[in-house]
């Protein structure tokens, strides 16, 4: 009866389809993976397991800049149960990978430019061989100084992280330690400030932040017979790695045949290669399987961080609360590869304004190569840094001019028609106004709420909460405001598409749809509605949703809110060319019997051809009887332009998310620590495809942002660039202690462009979360606090 | 060294156990039952939970050596569990707080095999489970096998529980989707049609 160690390889993704799952467009439709999720057999990347399999373990550099003076592999080799041990010189292809530039070796060579940088690599039988041959490696290094700031990258003699740059962006940057610049100018600043009454400048710092999702990066490399392999792994865009893998493994793109494994959360971390190349490298050096899981310590290493920035803003308004002019300049610093570092500074700098009407503007940001770690793609990207200083901003100018602070952002909202700084019209619904009203009039949590009937405080509800270091003494609380606005979707000129293939056929005498993309569900959803939408638009019960892998066309990548709008949008444009088929079979086969099969305005509802009138004209069933109809396209939406790279000028972005948010904290003044209350949402979400993910994503989105307001933060020391929190201990995200209640309230202004009227929902959240509460915490306390996260020593004055 | 112990119901060994693995590592390695998540392997995050002789621990805190003789529950088995529990105390309430955590009756359960692993249907899901599902409170899923071996084990010891009383059970547990309100929800949810059920007994 009792069971042994498992033989046979287990973990490789199936179709989900469930019968008991229905629904179309705007229900709350559950999700097709949740059974599967709940039992605990739902596989993600880290669960993959093959007979015989290897583990592949990376050897990180222990320095943040340093010339590599030799590597030496001797010891390791000669480990019991060690198969390969890898250095850059054993590297069969392409030295260098990346999304925008190619600047990121696949192992180290000549130089490494931060801590933790993948030096060599071993597979072996059991991951702790693997781990202590690893230890085994050494590495002689000559240390550089490190370069972990503004005025160090820029100072005349600085070192050049990269030394021979070649990239689009080399040419026109002003110092080759920057990645990119964008200004942008419109009107006259200087001139329109002669009109202010009031003027605030602000200074502010907005700390290196990690997705920190909980699947570590992971996955399974399996060599194939034709000298190719087939590679198991959690991303959040698969084209975009196999461009990047191929060439460094030096095969053609057909021989790597990617699938998507399980994802546990991805928030723009997984946007970049991580194990890929490396479990691919080592699986076709050993001739066996390799799988590659990250523990935490090193998944801190493992994926690019939201980019630390520092900003600097001037604002101008009239007496009666008019913004007359902004200046900003905005600093991020990439860290020591490009990542999307470039995307984030069009970003910060086009969306620098906020949701707000300022004709005259000068606007500069940055983005810097340092030796600190990397920093890329992370939900709000760029947006996000930028809402947190103009909302403090706005603050203190409402403090300055006496005004009511919703009121003054209420006065200076945009709205539908209003001209971005880049020139660029809003021409779908933009109610900024309406959300700030809406969280504004929301009834206020009651006061004291630790407070219980005759039995004295409840510690749990009071800052410290378990750690009983209140009964209520020194509470007080503070209520605060922020509103931000976001992009959707893959801007300044980018072609952006997504494919999708749709399958119509009879099995079992009912008609079932299946959806085949390469769309990865790293949590969001995007399979629940997909199944929703094929359900819509050809009007079948039973849909399957094919894993996705690289058999199917692009998908684009889950980021940037735009998978709904894109991939969404590829579905339903597949569908109305599959009905369009279903219905040319259904007339030749029976429209010589019925006259309304003429009829141009057919519809396939409920499993049946019907007309605009209701009337049935045939079951679909019989109208494909043995056909099958499978169609695969690609699908785009309106094309944008890159900024001018003077005036920052262009119709840059697709299509505009708004989000408002209102705080209640409390703050134990005594000890520095923050509770907060109720953290509620307005949001447009342009249709809500599903309401009951809709919401889910606000919530989490929010609670990001609560999380970089008060507690998270990645340390990386000025001095040695190295990470000093690498871990959970110390590394801290909200808990549901943390974590208040979010009440969410959206709104369905359908933008007249995007499919449905669909509106990007997940990042939206993440940009005004942040400086509600902050907000909050300054009215509070009545300190500045200029800085994310606030940590209790800003509190107390005791920094 | 050879481990022996019961997952699941099910008596279980495994041979040439290092002497440092973890309890997660035999597992999801060796045993076959990934469902257990390696989320940080530091005993920060919760995602490993499984129930050891009844009570909740991080599995990866666990060394196997320690779980010889001893009877684990992880998520993979967490809708017989919960149905033996039904099965023993109709309703779920239990006066004692003992319920459910009884070696004894641990060993008189045995696992059935899922109907079809697959898809999931035909799989009686345990009530934590299906309020999950229902309250929306999966998003990518990963914290979600120890979120249910947790919760499942609160509302064994506490069936009507406060949201203060349900935030303390969770707070060992990260998630880094939901914002937690949605898990929040699942708790309530499946208490309340505990509770329903309970009174229809
Ligand atoms: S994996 Fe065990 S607590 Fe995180
Ligand atoms: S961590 Fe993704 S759902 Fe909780």
């Amino acid at each position: 009866m009792a069971q042994n160690t498992r033989t046979a390889p287990v973990g490789t993704p199936t179709d989900v389809t469930q019968n008991h799952v229905k629904g179309g467009i705007g229900e709350s439709t559950l999700r097709p993976d949740g059974t599967l999720k709940v039992t605990g057999e739902f596989a993600y990347s880290s669960d993959m397991w093959h007979e015989d399999m290897l583990w592949g373990q990376i050897l990180r550099s222990t320095v943040a800049h340093a010339e590599i003076v030799s590597i030496d592999t001797t010891e390791a080799l000669t480990m019991d149960g060690v198969y390969a041990v890898l250095t850059h010189e054993d590297l069969p292809a392409a030295k260098n990978y990346g999304m925008e530039f190619q600047d990121t070796p696949v192992l180290a060579y000549g130089k490494v430019r931060h801590h933790g940088e993948p030096v060599a690599l071993v597979a072996a039988d059991h991951p702790e061989t693997a781990r202590r041959a690893a230890a085994k490696i050494k590495v002689e290094y000559r240390e550089l100084p490190v370069i972990t700031d503004e005025a160090s990258a820029l100072a005349p003699d600085a070192i050049l992280v990269h030394e021979n740059r070649d990239d689009h962006h080399s040419g026109h940057v002003p110092h080759p330690n920057i990645v990119h610049r964008q200004p942008i100018i419109r009107g006259n600043a200087d001139e329109a400030a002669e009109r202010a009454d009031v003027i605030v400048k602000g200074e502010y710092t907005f700390g290196m932040q990690d997705q920190a999702f909980l699947g570590p990066e992971s996955g399974l490399a399996v060599p194939a017979e034709d000298g190719g392999v087939d590679l198991y792994v959690a991303t959040q865009w698969l084209h975009s790695d196999l461009k990047q893998i191929a060439p460094c493994l030096g095969l053609p793109e057909e021989k790597v045949r990617m699938t998507m494994a399980g994802v546990g959360g991805a928030f723009g971390g997984r946007e970049d290669i991580s194990m890929q190349i490396l479990a691919s490298i080592l699986a076709l050096r050993t001739g066996k399987p390799v799988k590659m899981v990250y523990n935490r310590y090193e998944s801190f290493f493992g994926h690019v961080h939201r980019h630390p920035a520092k900003l600097y803003y001037e604002h101008g308004a009239t007496k009666d609360g008019k913004l007359t002019h902004m200046k900003c300049k905005i600093v991020l610093d990439g860290g020591a590869y490009a990542s999307s570092t470039a995307s984030v500074v069009g970003n910060a700098s086009s969306l620098s304004v906020g949701p707000y009407v300022i004709d005259d503007v000068e606007i500069e940001a940055i983005g810097l190569y340092t030796n600190n770690p990397p920093c890329g793609a992370m939900r709000g990207f760029g947006a996000v840094q930028a809402c947190f200083a103009y909302e403090a901003q706005m603050d203190k100018l409402a403090a300055k001019l006496g005004m009511d602070p919703v009121e003054l952002r209420q006065l200076n909202a945009m709205e539908q028609g209003t001209i971005m700084p880049t020139g660029q019209v809003v021409d779908s619904p933009a109610p900024v106004a309406e959300l700030l009203r809406r969280v504004k009039a929301r009834p206020m949590p009651p006061e004291r709420q630790w407070e219980t009937a005759g039995e004295g405080a409840d510690v749990r509800a009071l800052p410290g909460g378990l750690s009983n270091t209140s009964h209520g003494e020194g509470v007080v609380r503070g209520v605060g405001y922020a509103v931000g606005i976001k992009n959707v979707g893959f801007s300044e000129g980018f072609d952006d598409y997504s494919t999708a293939k749709i399958r119509i056929e009879v099995i079992n005498g009912e008609a079932v749809a299946t959806v085949h993309t390469a769309m990865a569900e790293v949590g969001q959803g995007g399979v629940t509605i997909h199944a929703q939408i094929a359900r819509t638009e050809l009007g079948v019960q039973q849909v399957t949703i094919h894993p996705a892998d690289t058999q199917v066309g692009s998908a684009g990548s889950t980021s940037a809110g735009r998978q709904t709008y894109m991939t969404g949008g590829a579905i339903k444009n597949s569908c109305e060319l599959v009905r369009e088929k279903v219905l040319e079979i259904g007339r030749r086969k029976f429209g010589s019997y019925h006259p309304a099969w003429a009829n141009a305005e057919l519809l396939l509802e409920g499993g049946k051809v019907v007309t605009d009138g209701g009337e049935a004209l045939a079951s679909i069933a019989d109208v494909l009887e043995n056909e099958v109809v499978e169609i695969e396209e690609e699908w785009r939406h309106r094309p944008t332009q890159a900024f001018d790279l003077v005036t920052g000028q262009g119709d840059g972005h697709v299509q505009y998310a708004f989000a408002a948010h209102r705080a209640v904290v409390e703050v134990d003044t005594e000890l520095g620590l923050v509770k907060v209350i109720e953290l509620a949402c307005a949001q447009d979400v342009g249709k809500a495809v599903n309401p009951l993910s809709v919401v889910g994503q606000i919530q989490g989105g929010t609670t990001q942002g609560l999380g970089v307001a008060v507690m998270e933060e990645i340390i990386v020391d000025p001095k040695t660039a190295k990470v000093r929190n690498p871990s959970f201990t110390d590394y801290l995200i909200p808990t549901i202690l943390d974590t208040p209640t979010i009440p969410v309230d959206y709104l369905e202004l359908a933008d007249p462009n995007a499919p449905y009227g669909v509106r990007g929902i997940g990042e939206a959240p993440t940009l005004s979360s942040t400086p509600a509460v902050l907000a909050a915490i300054r009215a509070a306390t009545g300190l500045e606090l200029n800085k994310t996260p606030v940590r209790p020593e800003a509190l107390t004055g005791t920094l | 060294m050879r481990v022996n112990f019961t997952v699941n119901g099910r008596p279980q060994e495994a041979d040439d156990v290092w002497e440092g693995e973890s309890l997660l590592y035999v597992l999801r390695e060796r045993m076959g039952l990934p469902g257990s998540k390696n989320a940080c392997e530091q005993g920060e995050c919760g995602s490993c939970t499984v129930r050891l002789d009844g009570v909740p621990v991080c599995s990866c805190l666990v060394a196997a050596g320690q779980a010889e003789g001893r009877e684990v529950v992880t998520v993979e088995g967490l809708a017989d569990y919960a149905q033996h529990r039904e099965d023993a105390h109709p309703g779920g309430a239990c006066g004692t707080g003992g319920c459910g955590t009884g070696l004894d009756e641990a060993k008189r359960w045995q696992a059935k095999p899922a109907q079809d692993s697959q898809t999931g249907e035909g799989i009686e899901l345990s009530p934590i489970q299906q309020a999950f599902i229902d309250a929306g409170a999966v998003q990518c899923g990963f914290c979600t096998p120890g979120l249910l071996v947790a919760a499942d084990e609160m509302l064994e010891r506490n069936p009507s529980p406060t949201d203060a009383d349900i935030r303390e059970a969770l707070s060992g547990n990260l998630c880094r989707c939901t914002g937690y309100e949605k898990i929040l929800d699942a708790v309530r949810l499946a208490a309340a049609r505990q509770e329903r059920q309970g009174e229809a007994v």
